[in-house]
């Protein structure tokens, strides 16, 4: 019962994570400044999802640079530099990847 | 030209491609909650109460390694605090809409939905059903996700691990980002958060990722000043 109960509080505490600000921040209120810094939340956000899964083994510790992961995101990284696209982008680094495990 | 309707499945359309790593995601969580030992409902459960794979699996591993509710459900919502800023950038799109429009579309209000529904309200602000997009976006992520789970609870791993698809994930975010990457001031502030992602890595209950946006934020403050110098 104690684990429902835990999942419940942390479902609540989740969802109020998404609220808060929804409900409690007027934007006719918010200086131009802070708008632009918000302009930058994506930028700042992802790539802390984005590092760690590529640049950091079941271990925790750095992999090495010619790591398939590595070697993928950059090669999609270049594709998303020059196409601008997010299929093309997703589907050239899992190509990438898929490639080197299973080809090289 | 705009319509609830049409609005909507744009919303659809275009999170469509997002799936590539939430289809096997969901899955694998579904698998993983049984392999620990948590049944078909509670691992459900998390899917519909939590909604939000890197929450579940936070609190689901702790509780399986034998952490205390309070380690728990301190660490998954240290995770969740990200939401805080995706609020507050779509709060501006939003604002205009009842409470009861607030409380249900903050519900689907996830990394991804966030993500393609940040793009679209910049570049359509005219469309006064913009908040369409974000139902149609994030009710596909709900529905998609929940699908999966189930799959995942009923079918085991039937992703093979060969394929190595948990790097869809990272590769997702990357491509999220595409219409930044030519900016050098976005660069260095994505450059900035991703090291400090695994400079504090071991931070404890997962704080990396709202100290890595945090410092990545203050990085962008100090950027906007020097730019209008």
């Amino acid at each position: 019962m104690s684990i429902w109960f835990s999942i419940i509080i942390a479902g609540l505490i989740n969802y109020l994570t998404r609220l808060v600000s929804v409900l409690a921040i007027n934007p006719k209120k918010m200086s131009e400044r802070t708008k632009k810094i918000l302009t930058y939340v994506p930028s700042a956000v992802f790539p802390a999802i984005i590092f760690p899964a590529v640049f950091l083994n079941q271990e925790n510790q750095l992999v090495q640079l010619n790591d398939p992961k590595v070697i993928a995101i950059l090669i999609s990284f270049i594709i998303g530099i020059i196409t601008k696209n997010l299929i093309i982008t997703i589907l050239g680094g899992l190509i990438t990847f898929w490639t080197i495990i299973f080809l090289i | 030209m705009y319509s609830k309707s049409n609005t909507f499945f744009k919303g659809v359309i275009d999170v469509m491609p997002l799936m590539i790593p939430v289809v096997p995601f969901g899955i694998i969580f579904g698998a993983i909650g049984i392999e620990l030992g948590f049944g078909p409902y509670l691992t459900y459960a998390t899917s519909v109460i939590i909604f939000s794979g890197a929450s579940q699996i936070v609190i689901l591993q702790l509780f399986s390694a034998g952490a205390s509710s309070l380690v728990a459900i301190t660490s998954s919502s240290v995770v969740s605090t990200r939401h805080l800023l995706y609020g507050a950038v779509v709060s501006q799109h939003l604002n205009h809409l009842s409470i009861y429009w607030k409380i249900g579309l903050s519900y689907l209000l996830t990394d991804q939905a966030f993500a393609v529904s940040n793009e679209y309200f910049k570049k359509n602000n005219d469309n006064i059903f913009k908040h369409y997009y974000l139902v149609g976006s994030g009710f596909t992520l709900w529905f998609i996700w929940q699908a999966t789970t189930i799959i995942g609870i009923f079918l085991g791993s039937i992703v093979p691990e060969e394929l190595g698809l948990t790097f869809t994930i990272p590769l997702t975010f990357l491509a999220l980002l595409v219409n930044y990457l030519r900016k050098i001031d976005h660069l260095i502030v994505i450059i900035l958060s991703g090291i400090s992602s695994i400079v504090f890595f071991d931070a404890p209950f997962k704080a990396y990722i709202i100290l890595s946006s945090i410092i990545a934020l203050i990085g962008a403050t100090i950027l906007i000043k020097i730019k209008k110098k």
